[in-house]
C-alpha cells in the first residue's frame, strides 16, 4: 500500500515548513536579495522554537522566540548585504555557519546537552480540528487536525501573492528587485524596502523552522532543518518568486517527502529515499531552465 | 611593492587579526582562557595539541584549494563538500578491497579519488552548459547526493560490521600515508602543500593558468578573446574536484585510515574551506594563512572546552563573525574574482 489516508495525511505537515521558507525566499527573490540562507534561518527558527516553549511552558511563547530570532537573523543579513553592501552569496555563508554553529553552543551552555534536546516540557502546537470536516473520508484527516502553521502557511501564499500584485508597497518591493535606482527617484530607499523583505524572510523561514521541532516532533536535533531550506530555494528559484507556483512546488516535495517515509517502509534504505528530493529537484530545476533558455533562444 | 598594502588586500587581515584578539577578550576572565586556547591549538604532551591543529590544516587547505581553483576562474563551485566525501569514500573503498602491493593501493586510491572528485564537479558543470542551473546551485544540492550514497555505503555494504560506529574496514595497513616519527601528522600534508605549490606555478606561469585567471576577471573577455571557453571551464572544474578528492583520500589514508560517517561533513571542512578563502579575498598568496587560522580556531576552540569549559561550537560562531564582517567590509566576491553567477 503506498496511497492511503495515513500518507496524505503526512502531507501538510511535510510541505509547511517548505512552504514558509519558501514565500520568505519569494520575498527576497522578488526584492533583488540573492539569499541562500534559507537553510539557516529555519535552522534558527527551529532552535528558538523550542527554546522560547521551554521557558514559557507555552507553545505560542516559542512561535514569539522563533519569530524574534528569525527577524533578527533577517536584520543581521540585512546589515551586512544590504547596508554594508556585502555579496549576498559571502553573508549567506555566513549565515548558515552562524545558525549550525549558534545553535548548537547554545544547546550546550543552555541545556547542558549536545545533538539533541528533548523535554517533557516542550509542548506542541495545538493542532486545529474542524469538527464534522474531519468525518469526511480522506479528505478529513487532510484537512483536520492540523497545526495553525499549516493554515498559516497556505493562506501566507495567498497573501502574499495579493500583497504583491495589488499593494503599494508589495509594487515598490518588485521595484527594488528590478529596478533600484528608478525606485530611489521617486524618493523611496531600495534598502529598506529589502530590509523589510529580508526581516519578513527570517521570521517566515523561523515559523518553518517552528513547525518543524514543535509541531511535527517535539523537541530540537542538531540539522534538523535537514536541507529544506535548500530545497524552498530550488522552489523559489524554479518559479522565479511567483507565490502560486510556488504553493504548487511545495506541495509536489512535501508529497515527495512523505513518499521518502512510505518507501522506507518498503525496504529502501533511509539514505536512498532521504537523496530523493534533492535528485528530484536537480530534475526538475534542469527541465525548468532548460524550457527558459530554449524560451530565450526563440526570442 | 606598495600594492600590497592597499586596503583590498589588508582588511581581511586587519580583520583576521582583529578577530584574533578579540576572541578571547570577548569572554570574561580571559587569561586563562587565552592560555587554554593556545594550548589546545599548539601546546599538550609533545606538542600533540600543535599537530592535531597541523592535521586539520591539511583538510582545510586541500579544500580550499579546490575552492580556490574555480573561484580564480570565476566558477563558484560550492559542491565541494559532496567531492570531499566521494574522494574519501572511493579511496577508502579501493583502500579495503584492492588486492595489490601497499604501494599500488596508495597510488590507485588516490588515483580513484582525484577521478571520483572530478567527475562530481563536471556534473554540476553539465548541468550549467547542459540545462542552464546555475552552478553554484547544481554543486550544493549535488552535495547531498553525494552525502547519503556515502552514508549508505558505510552503513549497508561495505560497513565494518564487528565494530560499534558506521565505518568501512581498516584500509591495507602497509599503504597508509607514513606519519612524522611519535606524531599523529601524517605526510599528507606534504601532497596537499605540493598540490597547492603545482597549482600556483600552473597559474602564474602557464597558458591555461593565464586564460583561467582572465576568464575570472572578465568571462566576457575571455570568450571575446578566442579561448576555448568550454575546455577552459570543464577543466577548471576537474581540477577543482580532483582537488577535493586528494583532501578525501589524504583524510582518509592519513589520520583516520577509514571512513567513518560523517567525518568530513560534520566539522563543515567544505564550508570552511570557502570561508579560508574568502578571507584570504581569493589572493592564492593568503589562503595558507587564513586555512591556518581557521584551523587554529577550531583545534584552540576544543583545547578551551577541555580546560575551561566554553562549548568548541565557540569556535564556529567565531568563524560565520568573521565570514560576516568580511563580506560587509571586503566588497563584492564577483568583483574580486570576476566570476558569472
Amino acid at each position: 500500500m503506498l496511497f492511503d489516508a495515513a500518507l496524505i495525511d503526512s502531507v501538510p505537515r511535510l510541505v509547511t515548513p517548505v512552504l514558509l521558507a519558501a514565500i520568505g525566499g519569494a520575498l527576497c527573490e522578488r526584492s533583488g536579495v540573492f539569499n541562500i540562507s534559507l537553510e539557516g534561518m529555519m535552522l534558527v527558527g527551529a532552535f528558538a522554537a523550542v527554546a522560547g516553549t521551554f521557558y514559557t511552558g507555552s507553545p505560542l511563547g516559542g512561535l514569539t522566540a522563533a519569530l524574534v530570532a528569525g527577524a533578527v537573523f533577517g536584520l543581521l543579513f540585512a546589515f551586512f548585504s544590504v547596508w554594508r553592501k556585502g555579496d549576498d552569496i559571502i553573508v549567506s555563508i555566513g549565515i548558515n555557519i552562524l545558525a549550525v554553529g549558534l545553535t548548537a553552543l547554545l544547546l550546550r551552555s543552555l541545556f547542558g546537552v549536545s545533538g539533541q534536546f528533548d523535554d517533557p516540557a516542550i509542548a506542541a502546537l495545538p493542532n486545529l480540528d474542524l469538527g464534522p470536516v474531519g468525518d469526511i473520508p480522506v479528505l478529513g484527516s487532510f484537512l483536520s487536525g492540523q497545526s495553525v502553521l499549516v493554515w498559516l502557511a497556505v493562506a501566507l501564499a495567498f497573501a502574499v501573492h495579493h500583497f504583491l500584485h495589488h499593494n503599494n508597497l508589495g509594487l515598490r518591493l518588485r521595484a527594488a528587485g528590478q529596478n533600484a535606482e528608478a525606485l530611489r527617484t521617486v524618493g523611496i530607499s531600495p534598502e529598506r524596502i529589502k530590509t523589510t523583505a529580508l526581516l519578513a524572510c527570517g521570521a517566515l523561514c523561523a515559523l518553518g523552522g517552528a513547525q518543524l521541532s514543535i509541531s511535527n516532533v517535539t523537541l530540537f536535533t542538531e540539522g534538523m532543518s535537514a536541507g529544506r531550506g535548500w530545497i524552498a530555494l530550488v522552489i523559489v528559484m524554479m518559479c522565479r518568486g511567483r507565490l502560486l507556483w510556488i504553493l504548487l512546488g511545495a506541495l509536489l516535495f512535501g508529497f515527495i517527502d512523505a513518499m521518502s517515509v512510505r518507501l522506507q517502509g518498503l525496504g529502501l534504505p533511509q539514505q536512498v529515499t532521504d537523496a530523493l528530493p534533492y535528485v528530484l529537484a536537480l530534475l526538475v530545476l534542469a527541465l525548468s531552465y532548460r524550457r527558459r533558455t530554449r524560451r530565450a533562444h526563440a526570442t | 611593492m606598495t600594492h600590497l598594502f592597499t586596503s583590498r588586500r589588508l582588511v581581511p587581515i586587519g580583520v583576521g587579526l582583529l578577530a584574533l584578539v578579540l576572541f578571547p577578550l570577548l569572554v570574561p576572565g580571559s587569561g586563562e582562557i587565552v592560555a587554554s586556547f593556545f594550548n589546545g591549538a599548539f601546546g599538550g604532551r609533545n606538542f600533540f595539541n600543535l599537530y592535531a591543529t597541523l592535521s586539520r590544516y591539511t583538510i582545510l587547505l586541500g579544500m580550499a584549494l579546490a575552492v580556490l581553483i574555480s573561484f580564480r576562474a570565476g566558477l563558484l563551485n560550492i559542491g565541494g563538500e559532496g567531492q570531499l566525501v566521494l574522494g574519501g569514500l572511493v579511496a577508502a573503498l579501493v583502500g579495503v578491497y584492492l588486492p595489490a602491493p601497499p604501494l599500488a593501493v596508495a597510488v590507485v586510491a588516490l588515483l580513484a579519488a582525484m577521478t571520483a572528485g572530478a567527475c562530481w564537479a563536471v556534473l554540476a558543470g553539465l548541468l550549467e552548459r547542459g540545462t542552464g542551473v546555475p552552478l553554484l546551485i547544481g554543486s550544493l544540492l549535488l552535495n547531498y547526493p553525494a552525502s547519503f550514497l556515502a552514508s549508505y555505503a558505510v552503513s549497508h555494504p561495505f560497513r565494518d560490521v564487528a565494530s560499534g560506529a558506521t565505518q568501512t574496514f581498516r584500509i591495507l595497513r602497509e599503504a597508509g600515508l607514513p606519519r612524522f616519527q611519535g606524531t599523529i601528522l601524517d605526510y599528507g600534508i606534504f601532497l596537499i602543500g605540493a598540490a597547492a605549490l603545482a597549482y600556483v606555478i600552473l597559474e602564474r606561469f602557464t597558458v591555461f593558468g593565464y586564460r583561467s585567471r582572465l576568464r575570472g576577471y572578465s568571462a566576457g573577455f575571455a570568450r571575446a578573446s578566442g579561448f576555448p571557453n568550454r575546455r577552459l571551464y570543464y577543466r577548471t572544474l576537474m581540477l577543482s574536484g580532483a582537488a577535493a578528492g586528494m583532501t578525501g583520500f589524504v583524510a582518509v589514508f592519513g589520520s583516520s585510515q577509514r571512513f567513518v560517517d560523517g567525518m568530513l561533513t560534520t566539522p563543515l571542512y567544505a564550508w570552511t574551506g570557502i570561508a579560508a578563502v574568502l578571507l584570504a579575498a581569493v589572493r592564492p598568496g593568503l589562503v595558507p594563512l587564513t586555512a591556518f587560522f581557521f584551523a587554529m580556531l577550531a583545534t584552540g576552540s576544543i583545547g578551551m572546552e577541555r580546560t575551561a569549559g566554553i562549548p568548541r561550537e565557540f569556535g564556529q560562531v567565531i568563524q560565520a563573525l568573521i565570514v560576516l564582517t568580511l563580506a560587509g567590509f571586503a566588497g563584492k566576491l564577483t568583483a574580486i574574482s570576476g566570476g558569472t553567477r
